[in-house]
């Protein structure tokens, strides 16, 4: 089933290659990703929280001689995360249809090829395999950026790849060395399952090499603070529906491999490095939150928004604490469905204000499109962790889980959350409001980009009413990851803890 | 052949060395063959000819498959090793006669001759790779560079090409100079020729070490030159560039792969007692090769010059499996080298068909913008860049991954951290290729057939009516592209080639 989940995306837009009209091929990967889609809407009604344990496991060896397997598996860490990504992938697929692309079969192709890969990345339960998919996914948006991106796009696609390859390559390296380690370790035929190799762990010292090299290609993608140097052009030069799912859908890669596999196999080295990672975290927070502000150009605004809030998310992984991860898987969600439809609105925005991206020619624009302008102060609200919305929840207990383990970060990061309603809401005044730009021409948004926006509307509803639909499904999962790290730093104020946990409940 | 130069050799085992004799056999029906007048002859015969014999060569290296003899009273061993190298050099050999069926190369320098070459340069291949004795193996690596010095300079009016011969000419003779001194001294050392005799030798002590090391130095040094690793490289871009494509693309793939299996069986057998001595210089020389080879690469216009640059890279990369001396080490070599031979055809495929169409020679500009115009070649060479680089779903990123498996398994993690280092300068000069091709308009109105090659480039009258219709150089293109794809999906097949190759020098290791 996870098989098919995986490559129905490209598999139907394979076929719409084939398609003698040109215009079926966006069609074919539409039906595609709303396949994938329903499949995985299935997969979270079949998934039972309560065991935690891996379902719809798929193992078959793949490559004999190197222990590789073809082994896929979901839980309550990735489920989630793959409804998200097929989500997001389906109504970034239905906002591209509305426009002509040049060579569209290409197009779509590459579309459905990027959708599966990320897929694979979240299912798969093979290192080897999931370094595989997350090497494989750069290819398509490599080529979405080079061929269809702004004028600006060879330099940027220089930047992209060069950034996340180079961090892929580390990783490669990594995975390899711990798979092969392990196996000297233990004695153990070469296996890189990451269930047997979180079973036994290497060398602090070694640990701790690996850890690093996992991280640079983690924090790449995110991106993080100081590794983000490929972000502003990406963001610049991308088609907007695609830089939907990239910013969306991408970065979360990175945080879930913190969690599915740094953590469970070198839990010594990510002890080690906590501080490290949280004052990374930290300062993502804080430049990207202060960039936010300062910057004019509405994609990139959006770009910084995310370094802050995948800042956010590494802080509440490496909170070590329950709450906090599980704010974070949350928050990897709330951002992938919140950043999304900004960055379509940004497209219809620009589309309004003359073909301009700078928040400086906007403005005026809500009096002509006042749907236009509701779905956008939804957005900004949930963008901006207004409480009542998924990412104030997800925040919450971040920062809540943060605050048990290390107060100091904690209490500077909340500065982060000020700045994002700071940020939010001059994007949506001065585009929405103010003085009418000079160029801008204002229309009321069309139904068919009211299709891919609005479900995108009903999931932050639906997250800020009842996000317990993923905390219940998750816990037992997220919580197994960090359990290691929990022992290794086990604190006397556990009663505190308790307390908040008590609290927490309560609140939910 | 080998037969011939022994005349009273003890014992010849001619079923055994039937591959080589088909080759010899073909050069010689080819060479007569091209002396017909009839053009249909020359120009589809002896092409045609040429196939068959390889094909046949093929056969025969199957047929053989699992026998483990020896011909010519030892001299030459046919394993699986020698074997497997059979099959890369003659499938190199079939895909560089596809790539010169309508090229200037044989037309110039007459079809015969230039094919007989090409079969006399895969005979001492083979011979080289099977080679179990000090003297086997010089008459392979003579019989192997020899024709190449020539089938270099084939193109006759082009000053490039006739450079590009003598440059080869002078270099790989110093090569087999240094390489034939220190034949000689390790003879001198162990006074014996045979491989098993001097492993056994060595492994028991009774040597003068002053003698052997010198003379296992000077043996390195010659076919480091021949496997282009620095910096013992310094030919290979001048060489590449200047020689006609598709011998370039031969030379790219079957001497590298002829160097490296006589290396493994010198190595990693005959001298594997002395490992602790040879193993920190080769280990250096390979991460040294490795990141002279993709800083040389980055920033060259000259699609040849890049490949012949990242060839010396891709030589440090096998080089490093070669080096830690282990049977997975071999095994991951053999690996590459099979990989390596289908993903450098592809890209050199689509060169070729390039330069036949446009005026821009084997220049960037050539492939820029044919990912619109030209899917089906523009496809092949995107694939072949991704798969030089190590992306997933490629038979290169399983290379690769092999690699890196038996280096950290070897205890040379450090080693592995610089291949991954290389493989990221690499990505900066292959991703320039797939974005020239899918990024950039094309540099002018396509010249699509008469008149695609400059006279001052070499072209001549009848060159023009051979442009336009190149389906056999597309062919080649998807083909090995495909296999490269569904080799990195499904590389089954080749681990279990190269494990069997392998296994003839891992009973040493």
């Amino acid at each position: 089933m996870l098989s098919i989940l995986i490559w129905l995306p490209v598999a139907a837009a394979a076929v719409g290659t084939l398609a003698r009209d040109k215009r079926a091929a966006g069609a074919f990967a539409l039906a595609g990703s709303l396949g994938a889609l329903g499949l995985a809407v299935a997969l979270i009604a079949d998934y039972n929280g309560h065991s935690g344990q891996l379902t719809h496991v798929t193992n078959v060896v793949w490559i004999r001689s190197l222990g590789i397997h073809y082994s896929l598996g979901v839980d309550g860490l990735s489920l989630f995360l793959v409804a998200m990504t097929t989500f997001s992938f389906a109504l970034a697929i239905t906002a591209a249809n509305i426009r002509n692309w040049a060579t569209p079969r290409l197009f779509y192709l590459l579309f459905a090829l990027a959708e599966s890969a990320v897929l694979g990345a979240f299912l798969a339960q093979d290192l080897a395999l999931f370094v595989a998919f997350f090497d494989l996914m750069l290819v398509p948006f490599y080529l979405l950026l080079g061929v269809w991106g702004g004028p600006g796009r060879v330099s940027a696609t220089l930047k992209l790849v060069i950034y996340t390859f180079v961090g892929s390559l580390f990783m490669l390296a990594g995975a390899i060395a711990l798979a092969v380690l392990t196996a000297q370790h233990t004695g153990h035929p070469l296996s890189f399952s990451i269930s047997t190799l979180a079973a036994s762990h290497l060398a602090k010292g070694t640990q701790e090499w690996i850890f690093l090299l996992f991280a640079a290609a983690f924090l790449v993608k995110m991106p993080a603070f100081p590794f983000h140097g490929w972000m502003p052009d990406t963001y610049r030069e991308m088609p907007v529906e695609v830089l939907a799912v990239f910013s969306g859908v991408l970065s979360k890669v990175g945080a879930y491999g913190f969690l599915r596999i740094v953590l469970p196999t070198m839990p010594q080295a990510s002890v080690h490095f906590q501080l490290l990672l949280l004052l990374i975290g930290l300062a993502s927070v804080l430049y990207g939150s202060v960039m936010a502000f300062t910057q004019t150009n509405a994609r990139l605004i959006a770009g910084y928004s995310s370094i802050a809030q995948l800042g956010f998310i590494t802080l509440g992984i490496f909170a070590f604490a329950p709450q906090g991860a599980q704010g974070a898987v949350l928050q990897m969600v709330n951002h992938g469905i919140v950043v999304a439809p900004l960055l379509l609105i940004i497209g219809l925005l620009a589309a309004r204000a003359g073909g301009s991206e700078d928040i400086r020619d906007m403005g005026g624009i809500a009096m002509r499109a006042p749907i236009l302008a509701t779905v956008f102060l939804i957005v900004a609200f949930a963008t901006l962790a207004m409480p009542g919305s998924g990412n104030f929840i997800g925040e919450f207990l971040i920062l809540l889980g943060l605050f048990q383990t290390k107060m100091a970060i904690s209490i500077l990061a909340f500065a982060g959350v000020v700045m994002a309603s700071v940020y939010a809401l001059r994007v949506f005044i001065r585009s929405m409001h103010n003085r009418t730009g000079q160029k801008v021409h204002s229309f009321e948004m069309r139904w068919q980009e009211g299709l891919a926006l609005v479900p995108f509307l009903a999931a932050i509803g639906l997250f800020a009413f009842y996000p317990q639909i993923q905390l219940q499904r998750s816990e037992k999962a997220v919580t197994a990851t960090i359990r290691q790290e929990q022992v290794l730093t086990a604190r006397p104020t556990r009663t505190l803890a308790a307390t908040i946990k008590t609290t927490t409940v309560a609140d939910r | 052949m080998i037969a011939l130069v022994h005349p009273h050799g003890p014992y010849v085992n001619f079923a055994a060395l039937s591959p080589i004799e088909a080759l010899v056999g073909g050069s010689v029906v080819v060479l007569l063959v091209g002396l017909l007048r009839s053009r249909f002859a020359r120009e589809q015969l002896v092409p045609a000819l040429t196939i068959v014999s390889l094909g046949t060569t093929i056969g025969l290296a199957l047929w053989q498959w699992h026998d483990h003899t020896s011909a010519v009273d030892g001299a030459l061993a046919i394993d699986n090793l020698s074997l497997v190298m059979t099959l890369i050099v003659a499938t190199a050999g079939i895909a560089a006669t596809l790539l010169s069926w309508r090229a200037l190369a044989p037309r110039e320098s007459a079809h015969g001759d230039y094919h007989a070459l090409l079969l006399g340069s895969i005979a001492g291949m083979v011979v080289l790779v099977s080679a179990q004795n000090l003297v086997t193996l010089f008459i392979g690596i003579e019989l192997l560079s020899i024709p190449l010095y020539v089938l270099c300079a084939t193109e006759m009016r082009r000053a490039a090409s006739l450079e590009s011969g003598l440059k080869y000419l002078i270099i790989g003779s110093v090569g087999s100079a240094t390489l034939v001194y220190g034949l000689a001294l390790i003879y001198g050392a162990t006074g014996s020729t045979d491989f098993a005799t001097i492993a056994s030798i060595i492994g028991h002590g009774h040597s003068s070490n002053a003698l052997l090391f010198t003379g296992i130095a000077l043996v390195l040094v010659g076919l480091c030159f021949k496997a282009s690793i620095a910096p013992f490289h310094q030919w290979t871009p001048d060489v590449y560039e200047g020689a006609p494509t598709p011998v370039t693309a031969f030379m790219a793939v079957a001497t590298k792969a002829a160097a490296f299996g006589v290396l493994l069986r010198v190595l990693d057998v005959m001298l594997i007692s002395e490992r602790s001595n040879w193993q920190p210089v080769l280990v250096t020389l390979a991460a040294i090769t490795i990141i002279v080879g993709n800083v040389g690469a980055l920033g060259q216009a000259s699609l040849k010059r890049m490949l012949a640059y990242s060839s010396v890279a891709q030589a440090g990369y096998i080089l490093a499996g070669v080096a830690v001396a282990t049977a997975l080490g071999a095994r991951a070599v053999l690996f590459y080298l099979m990989v390596y031979l289908l993903m450098n055809v592809a890209a050199f495929a689509v060169i070729i068909a390039r330069e036949r169409e446009t005026p821009y020679g084997d220049d960037i500009d050539a492939v820029a913008g044919i990912g619109k115009e030209r899917p089906w070649l523009a496809w092949p060479l995107t694939i072949a860049m991704l798969s030089l680089a190590g992306v997933p779903a490629t038979a290169g990123f399983i290379g690769k991954v092999y690699l890196i498996d038996a280096l950290v398994n070897g205890g040379y993690s450090w080693l592995a951290i610089v291949l991954v280092i290389g493989s990221m300068i690499s990505l900066a000069y292959y991703l320039r290729v797939i974005s020239a091709v899918w990024m950039r308009p094309a540099p002018g109105p396509s010249v699509l057939g008469r008149g695609a090659v400059p006279v001052i480039a070499g072209g001549s009258p009848e060159a023009d009516s051979v442009v336009g219709s190149e389906f056999e150089l597309t062919a080649v293109a998807v083909l090995f592209a495909a296999a490269t794809i569904v080799l990195g999906i499904v590389p089954q097949p080749l681990f279990d080639l190269a494990h069997h190759a392998a296994s003839t020098v891992a009973g040493a290791l």
